[in-house]
This record gives structure tokens, C-alpha cells and sequence, in this order.
């Protein structure tokens, strides 16, 4: 805990009204800083985390000393080139990397637990929204993110319509499906079941409910892969033996791959941020914000969109991608679309998708050129 | 760039609003930005032409003509292109519609099987033409309905659009491409 108290942070004094009805001031909003701002200002991007990321998107992340989530795309010369760009990333609110979340510190002098807001897509972005004050940018050049960090972009774009040139929604949708709102709630139900998480307590109680929270992952993490994919990585390999031990040990390597996956993310992510999280992203309805018509929530809109999509995501479907474009294209906002080719499912737009991340960085260069 | 390109854009007015269908790689679009108007978009099907056309900077949406013009409101385009790909739909008068629906004018160039050359092919050797813009054989060709200049005009009377085309016995005989403005 100690390290994350050194990350950078603003605190924001500005009160904040919450969708639940709350209203948050003086709350710690944890980010970080990529590439330089030029004299004119007119080079940021604000880059958005999804789910389980943070504000470390490149280089190396100082608390779990791994790689930023986004390095593949981020960095020197990458597709988001800090080079040229200044890139902001801040950890949304209801995160557990500095910024005001479940693990904060309440009135009362415990941790808020389940007495933390429910907080939503719209708040995060609201929240984020005064780093543009804190760095004196009018303008942003771009804002970006897949999966959740798309559904900010959208939400960003339509409550604050003039404050970005362009924006690139990833691998995400307008509206959270059924299936997706099912499986957020398999992994909530999974945590909830583990009798360490002691009503959303736990830290107060010195426990970790980390198989609830590991379980949940593992059953996420299928989901952001495909099925040929993961038959192409592990099909019905054996883990470390040459046949069945009539067991239920990890007999096969996509077992024992998943079972890592689910023991390192209890090292890294806080189990009550999780549940709000996955709330929050369950919530996420920009089309019913606008009564139905998704058009509406662009119309005041100028920025240039970029949308992408992957062709085995099964998440985030191409076909609810395509529904944005759809909105801005009937409304004729300036909108071009791709759906990138890839096995690696929904988790495409973090891994080294090389056409993926051509088609990002020409369209920003290019799109940065016109703007000078 | 080619020649159809110049013709295509001699047609467009300045800064006029224009959606190229089909825009391949972008060349005819990267052409009227710089020179004609800016507010200029394209619909393309291969994913690898659209990446050509995002390194040129221009707006282009991953989509099929034939389903995805839909999303396009009426009259939101002064200039809907659409450039030698109309043989090749499974319903090209319902993309004739849409065209002309999304867009107050088109412009549609299409290959013709009217040629003289194309004629003499199929008079003297009896197989179907390969020519330079008729490059496939019967069996891999794209073109799944083509057409000559005369049919187009044709069709285009049947169907109460406006098209014109003066001395179209000459243009039907001598021209290996037609390009035809075309309103409701």
C-alpha cells in the first residue's frame, strides 16, 4: 500500500455528483504521463484503461514491476507514439491504483468497502475530465481506449463534445450486452462466494477473499480469447506429464495456464474494485442515456472517429461496433471503421496486432498533420 | 493516376460533399481532397485497400455496397461515385437506388461490353472477350452482369433516371468505359 501512496495524483476539490445521487469532492484521481506537452498544447491524448488495467500503461508499471498494458502500442516511436504525443492515463475511479476507490479510507477511518458508491461510466469520466483543467489543455488531440476504455471514449465525446479532435473507440459497444452484464455477474458471484470477502470487509477483517477474485479472472480471461486461439496455444496439451492422473489436478496446460492467470491477478487488483468496476461497465447504456438514439449522444460532436474492431471478439463484437458508426454515419459525423483480422479475440487491441497498430498510429499522424 | 480519375473529377464541384463506393486504395479519393473538396468518404470491402487509404488520412468505413449503404441518409451526399464496380453486384439496381437515394447526383463508370473490340472477339474467335479493362476469363471473372453502354442508357430510361449520352451509336461502339452522371 505504501508504494501506491507515491504514485501521481490530483486531488480534486471540485464536487462531483455522482449517477447514484452522490456527491464525492476532495477525492485523489491517481495518474500518469507519457511523452512531453508541446507549447501549443495541442498534442495530448487521454488514454483510457479498461477493466483490470491502470493509469502504467507503458514502460514498467512501479507496483507490480510488469509491463505497462498497453506497450505494445504506447511508447517511443509505437502506434501512440510518445514521441510526438503527450499521453495521459489516469486510474478510473473505483480502481485500486490510487485514484478514489473501495480501498480507500472512509470518514469512519476504515476502508470504504461495499459503502463505496456504485459509481458508473459517466462518473469515471467526469472524474478524469479535470486533468484537462490540471494541465491548462483546451483541447485534447485524441482520446482512446478498447473494451471499457472505449465506452469512455464514447461517454467522453458526448458529455464534452468540443474537447477532442479525434477519438478512438476499440473493441467496445454503446450498450453492455445481456451476455456481457452475465458473465460480469458470474465473476461478482464468484468473489461474493468466497467466504473471506465478508460482505465487501475484508480488509478491516485482515482477509482476502483471493479464490473468489481468482476464479472470476480465470472466467474472464477465456472470454477475452477465442476459441481457435486458445486451441491454436494450448488444444489438449499436457501440463509437465506424459498422460491423465485421473485427478483434478491441472492435467492440461490451458488449466494450468488459467489457474496463473487467476493466482498473479489477486497480486495485483483489489476484489471489491472488481465488483464495481464490472458495475459499472453493466451499466453503461449510451444509447438509452439519449432515449434510445445513439445518434443524439454525437450530434454536438466535431471530433473524428476512428472505430476498430477485431474479427474473433466475441466480447465486443464487430456488429456492435458497427452500431456506433451506424449512429455517427446517419448523422454524417466524419467516422471511418476497420475490423482488424485476428485470432486473438478480444484481447487483440493489447497484443502485438501488427495491422492493428499500423492502422492506429497512420490514422493519428495523419490525422495530427491536418490539424497543424 | 488513371484517366477515368480525371474524367470522374472534372465532374465534381468544389467543395461539394462526395462519397467514393468502392474506393480501393484511395487513389481517386486522395486526388479530390487535394484537389477538389475535402469533405470526401469512402466505403471499401478489403481491409487491406483500407489501410492504404487510413495512411493516406482519409475517412473510409470497412463495409459492402450492396448492405451497407443503408446506413447513409437520404440526400447526404451531393456526389455518390462509383467506379467500375457496378457489373460486378449481385443486385446492382438496388445499389443504382441507393446510390441514388444517399447521394443528389452519381457518377457511375462502368466497363463496355459494347467495345468494338469486344464485339469483333466474340464474332470471330466465339469466346467470351478479354480485353485490358475485361482482363478475367468466363470462369473467375468478378463481372456478374455486364453490360453495354446502350443497356445502361437503356435501363436508365426504363427506370425514369436521368442520364446523358449524346451520339450513343458512336460512344457504344468506340468507348472501352462509360461514365454517366445519373439523378432521380
Amino acid at each position: 500500500m505504501n508504494k501506491i501512496d507515491k504514485v501521481k495524483k490530483i486531488i480534486v476539490e471540485k464536487p462531483l455528483k455522482l449517477d447514484c445521487g452522490k456527491t464525492i469532492k476532495d477525492f485523489p484521481l491517481a495518474y500518469e504521463t507519457y511523452g512531453k506537452l508541446n507549447d501549443r498544447k495541442d498534442n495530448a491524448i487521454l488514454v483510457f484503461h479498461a477493466l483490470t488495467g491502470d493509469q502504467f500503461a507503458s514502460g514498467t508499471n512501479p507496483i507490480t514491476n510488469k509491463e505497462g498494458w498497453w506497450n505494445y502500442a504506447l511508447g517511443p516511436g509505437k502506434a501512440i507514439d510518445t514521441n510526438k504525443f503527450f499521453v495521459i492515463c489516469a486510474n478510473v475511479i473505483g480502481g485500486c491504483m490510487g485514484s478514489y476507490g473501495p480501498s480507500n479510507i472512509g470518514d469512519n477511518g476504515k476502508p470504504f468497502g461495499t459503502n463505496f458508491p456504485v459509481i458508473t461510466i459517466n462518473d469515471m469520466v467526469n472524474a478524469q475530465y479535470n486533468l484537462l483543467d490540471f494541465f491548462k489543455i483546451n483541447k485534447l488531440f485524441s482520446v482512446i481506449g478498447g473494451s471499457m476504455g472505449g465506452m469512455q471514449v464514447l461517454q467522453f465525446v458526448s458529455n464534452f463534445p468540443e474537447k477532442s479532435h479525434t477519438a478512438i473507440p476499440i473493441a467496445c459497444t454503446a450498450s453492455h450486452s445481456a451476455q456481457n452484464i452475465a458473465l460480469n455477474e458470474l465473476g461478482r458471484q464468484s468473489i461474493m462466494a468466497d467466504h473471506n470477502w465478508m460482505d465487501g470487509f475484508y480488509v478491516e477483517n485482515k482477509k482476502v477473499p483471493d479464490k473468489g477474485l481468482a476464479v472470476a479472472r480465470m472466467a474472464a480471461h477465456i472470454t477475452y480469447l477465442s476459441k481457435k486461439g486458445l486451441q491454436e496455444k494450448f488444444g489438449r496439451k499436457l501440463q509437465e506429464r506424459d498422460d491423465l492422473k485421473f485427478g483434478f489436478d491441472a492435467d492440461f496446460q490451458i488449466e494450468s495456464y488459467l489457474r496463473y492467470q487467476g493466482s498473479v491477478f489477486v497480486d495485483r487488483f483489489d476484489a471489491n474494485s472488481y465488483l464495481y468496476i464490472t458495475r459499472a461497465m453493466d451499466y453503461f447504456d449510451l444509447t438509452k442515456q439519449f432515449n434510445g438514439n445513439l445518434s443524439k449522444a454525437f450530434e454536438k460532436t466535431n471530433s473524428k472517429f476512428f472505430v476498430i474492431s477485431f474479427t474473433s471478439d466475441w466480447l465486443y463484437p464487430t456488429s456492435e461496433n458497427r452500431d456506433i458508426v451506424i449512429a455517427l454515419n446517419s448523422i454524417s459525423k466524419d467516422v471511418g471503421f476497420i475490423e482488424i483480422t485476428s485470432d486473438k479475440g478480444h484481447d487483440s487491441f493489447l497484443l502485438d496486432v501488427p495491422d492493428f497498430l499500423s492502422a492506429v498510429k497512420n490514422f493519428l499522424e495523419t490525422s495530427y498533420q491536418k490539424l497543424k | 493516376m488513371k484517366k477515368e480519375f480525371f474524367e470522374i473529377s472534372k465532374l465534381l464541384k468544389k467543395n461539394s460533399k462526395v462519397l467514393d463506393v468502392g474506393c480501393g486504395d484511395g487513389e481517386l479519393m486522395k486526388y479530390i481532397t487535394e484537389n477538389i473538396t475535402e469533405n470526401v468518404r469512402g466505403l471499401e470491402i478489403s481491409k487491406n485497400n483500407i489501410q492504404k487509404c487510413i495512411a493516406k488520412g482519409l475517412t473510409v468505413i470497412e463495409g459492402d455496397a450492396e448492405k451497407d449503404l443503408r446506413q447513409f441518409p437520404n440526400s447526404s451526399y451531393d456526389f455518390v461515385i462509383l467506379s467500375q464496380t457496378l457489373q460486378a453486384f449481385l443486385d446492382p439496381e438496388n445499389v443504382i437506388n441507393e446510390l441514388l437515394r444517399v447521394g443528389k447526383k452519381a457518377i457511375v463508370s462502368i466497363p463496355n461490353f459494347g467495345h468494338w473490340r469486344v464485339r469483333l472477339n466474340l464474332l470471330f474467335k466465339g469466346q467470351m472477350p478479354i480485353t485490358e479493362n475485361l482482363p478475367n476469363e468466363w470462369y473467375n471473372t468478378p463481372n456478374l452482369h455486364m453490360c453495354t453502354i446502350r443497356d445502361f442508357v437503356n435501363f436508365c430510361n426504363k427506370k425514369k433516371i436521368k442520364i446523358d449520352c449524346p451520339n450513343l451509336f458512336y460512344v457504344n461502339l468506340f468507348s472501352e468505359l462509360g461514365i454517366f452522371i445519373i439523378e432521380k
